[in-house]
C-alpha cells in the first residue's frame, strides 16, 4: 500500500525498518532520546523524598468517598 | 431528552502533616482552607443538604490571625468553587462547567488552590512542619478517598436505564480515565502495575454507600435544582486525573454517553442495544489489572471483548449521535466534536501502542516514568521506589510534584494555557449559575452570609437576611446578570431588582 495512502495508525513494531527509512541518523536520534530522558531521571531524583521503603511506608490516610 | 451537561468534579485529596509527632488529618485540611482563606470565609448553608449536617460556618470579617477551627471548615470561593474539610481530606469542588474544557480548567484551578493553600498554612503551624497534598485515590494500606463527577441528567430518564448503560461504561472507560497504580489492593488479586487506582475498591454494583462496599453506579439523589426536572448524577467511579486530556475525555465521553440515554439513541439507533457485561465488579478489575489492554470481558449475550472494543462501540454510537443529533448538550460542535476526535485517537492508540499516548493518560504516562526506573535502576516492581515514584507523581507541590516535572520538560500535552488556569481560581465560569455566586463574592464579601450550590443568602443590612433561590444551574450565567450587576451598587438593591 502507497504510504500516503495508509490510514494514520501507530506504526506496529515490525514495520520498524519504514520508521527508521524516515530518519537520516536513527543511532543519533536513540542517542539524543536516551540522553534526555537520563537527564530528565537525574532531575527527579534530586527531588524524589529519600528512603522511599519509610516514605512509602509513613503514608497513610483515613477513608474518604 | 437530552438536557445540558452541566457538570463538575469533586476531588477528596490526600493529605499529609509532616514533621508531627502525632499528625492530624482533619486539622492538617482545616489549616489549608483557613491559610487560604485569609480574610474572609462565607459558611455554607446546609439548610437544604440532606444528610442534614450542622451548619457551623461562621462569618469573620476583616483580616485578623485565623483561629484554627477544625469543626466542619467550609467555604466558596470567588471562583464558585466550594473548599471545605470532608472526612478528614481537603475536598475542592468545582463550580459548576457547562462542558468538558471548561471543566478541565475548574479543575486543574484547584490543584492551584491547594499548591497556594500549602504555602499559607505555614503560618498557621509549627516551624519545620509541612503541610502536603496528594492528588490521588488511595494510601496503599487498603484505604481509599474519592474523586467524584457530577453531571446533570433528565429526572425522566428511569435510574434502571441509567444503571444498565453506566456499569458496562464505568468499567470500560478506564482505559483513559485510570491514573495507574503500582500494585494492588483491598484483596485483589497481586499485579505489579495496573491501570486504574480505584477499580480495587468497588464491591457492589449500584448502591447508596461511598465509603465502604463502595458501587460502580452511586444512587445518591441531591440534585441541587428542580428535583422534577434534574437529577445529578454522582459518579465515585473515576481516578483523580492530573493529564488535561485524560480529564478531559473522561468527563467529555460521559457527558456524550449519558446524552444517548436520555434521547434513548441506545434502543433506536440501530446499532448495539445492549452494552452489558456479566459480573461488571470483577470485569472491572480484569480491565484495571491489564495495562496491555487486551484482557477481555464477557458480556450479557455471551461474545467475549476487550474494553477497548466495546469503547469502540460506544464511539460509533456517538459519532451517528453527533451526526443526527448533534452535541448541543455536550458541548457543541466544537468542544463536543473535539471529545469525539480525541476520544477516537486514544482508542486508536490504546489497541495499536499504548505508549504513544504517554503525556495524554496519566497511567501511561506514569508507567512510562516508572518503566524508565526499572530499566535504569534493574529495580523489581515490588521495589519501594516505585510505589514512590507512584504517590510523588501526584504530590501537589509544584517544584516536588513528579508530573509538574513532566510538564516542564515538554511531555505532557495540555489543553490549558496557565495564564487562564490562574484567572480561574479567582473567576467563575461564565456559563453557569457559578458566574452568580461568584460575583457576588467578589462584590459584596461581607453581605454574603452563607451559599449552597442552589441559593444564596445577603444581608441586606436590614431584617431579614434575604435568600435568593438558584435552582437552575444554567441561569446566573454572565449573560443574565452581568447587566444587573453592572446597574447595582448594593446587596439590598440587587435583592429589589430581582424581586421586581
Amino acid at each position: 500500500m502507497p504510504e500516503q495512502q495508509r490510514k494514520q495508525r501507530p506504526a506496529p513494531k515490525e514495520r520498524v525498518d519504514e520508521a527508521t527509512e524516515v530518519r537520516t541518523s536513527p543511532s543519533e536520534h536513540g542517542e539524543k532520546l536516551k540522553g534526555e530522558l537520563d537527564d530528565l531521571l537525574d532531575e527527579i531524583d534530586e527531588v524524589l523524598e529519600d528512603n522511599a521503603e519509610e516514605f512509602v511506608k509513613s503514608y497513610v490516610q483515613k477513608g474518604g468517598q | 431528552m437530552a438536557v445540558p451537561k452541566v457538570c463538575g468534579i469533586e476531588t477528596e485529596y490526600g493529605v499529609v502533616l509532616r514533621g508531627a509527632a502525632d499528625p492530624n488529618p482533619v486539622l492538617a485540611s482545616s489549616v489549608l482552607i483557613n491559610g487560604y482563606v485569609e480574610h474572609h470565609k462565607v459558611g455554607w448553608d446546609f439548610e437544604d443538604e440532606s444528610p442534614g449536617v450542622d451548619a457551623r460556618g461562621e462569618r469573620r470579617a476583616g483580616a485578623q490571625p485565623p483561629e484554627i477551627e477544625t469543626h466542619l471548615v467550609n467555604t466558596v470561593l470567588t471562583n464558585g468553587a466550594r473548599y471545605y474539610v470532608d472526612h478528614a481530606h481537603p475536598e475542592y469542588s468545582t463550580p459548576e462547567c457547562s462542558d468538558a474544557l471548561e471543566l478541565v480548567l475548574a479543575d486543574k484551578a484547584g490543584e492551584r488552590v491547594l499548591a497556594r493553600s500549602m504555602l499559607a498554612a505555614r503560618n498557621l503551624i509549627e516551624p519545620g512542619q509541612e503541610v502536603v497534598v496528594y492528588k490521588n485515590n488511595s494510601d496503599g494500606k487498603g484505604n481509599s478517598y474519592g474523586t467524584h463527577e457530577n453531571y446533570l441528567v433528565d429526572r425522566a430518564l428511569p435510574f434502571a436505564t441509567l444503571v444498565r448503560h453506566l456499569l458496562p461504561w464505568f468499567v470500560t472507560r478506564q482505559v483513559f480515565t485510570g491514573a495507574g497504580k503500582v500494585g494492588s489492593e483491598n484483596g485483589a488479586a497481586p499485579v505489579d502495575y495496573q491501570i486504574s487506582s480505584r477499580a480495587d475498591f468497588f464491591e457492589e454494583e449500584v448502591g447508596l454507600e461511598t465509603t465502604l462496599k463502595r458501587p460502580i453506579v452511586n444512587t445518591r439523589d441531591e440534585p441541587h435544582a428542580d428535583p422534577q426536572v434534574y437529577r445529578r448524577l454522582h459518579v465515585i467511579a473515576g481516578d483523580a486525573n492530573l493529564c488535561e486530556v485524560a480529564t478531559f475525555l473522561k468527563v467529555g465521553t460521559t457527558a456524550i454517553v449519558l446524552a444517548m440515554a436520555e434521547d434513548d439513541f441506545f434502543e433506536n439507533a440501530g446499532g448495539r442495544k445492549d452494552f452489558s457485561v456479566s459480573g461488571p465488579v470483577a470485569a472491572m478489575r480484569v480491565v484495571s489489572h491489564d495495562p496491555t489492554c487486551k484482557a477481555t470481558v464477557e458480556l450479557a449475550d455471551g461474545s467475549r471483548m476487550t474494553a477497548v472494543e466495546l469503547q469502540w462501540e460506544y464511539l460509533r454510537l456517538a459519532q451517528k449521535y453527533a451526526d443526527e443529533t448533534g452535541l448541543a448538550m455536550c458541548g457543541g460542535p466544537d468542544v463536543g466534536g473535539a471529545v469525539i476526535g480525541r476520544w477516537e485517537s486514544v482508542l486508536t492508540a490504546l489497541e495499536g501502542d499504548p505508549s504513544a499516548l504517554d503525556g495524554q493518560l496519566d497511567w501511561v504516562t506514569k508507567l512510562s516514568l516508572l518503566g524508565a526506573y526499572v530499566e535504569r535502576d534493574n529495580l523489581d516492581w515490588s521495589d519501594p521506589k516505585l510505589a514512590l515514584l507512584d504517590l510523588q507523581y501526584s504530590d501537589v507541590r509544584p517544584d516536588r510534584s513528579l508530573y509538574e516535572r513532566l510538564v516542564r520538560a515538554g511531555k505532557i500535552e495540555r489543553l490549558l494555557d496557565e495564564a487562564d488556569v490562574m484567572a480561574a481560581t479567582t473567576d467563575p465560569p461564565e456559563t453557569t449559575r457559578a458566574y452568580f455566586r461568584g460575583g457576588c463574592l467578589s462584590r459584596w464579601p461581607d453581605a454574603v452570609v452563607a451559599a449552597n450550590w442552589d441559593s444564596i443568602i445577603l444581608d441586606v443590612g436590614s431584617d431579614p437576611l434575604k435568600r435568593i433561590p438558584m435552582m437552575e444551574p444554567l441561569r446566573g450565567s454572565k449573560e443574565h446578570v452581568e447587566e444587573l450587576f453592572a446597574t447595582v451598587s448594593t446587596p439590598a438593591e440587587l435583592v429589589a431588582r430581582l424581586s421586581t
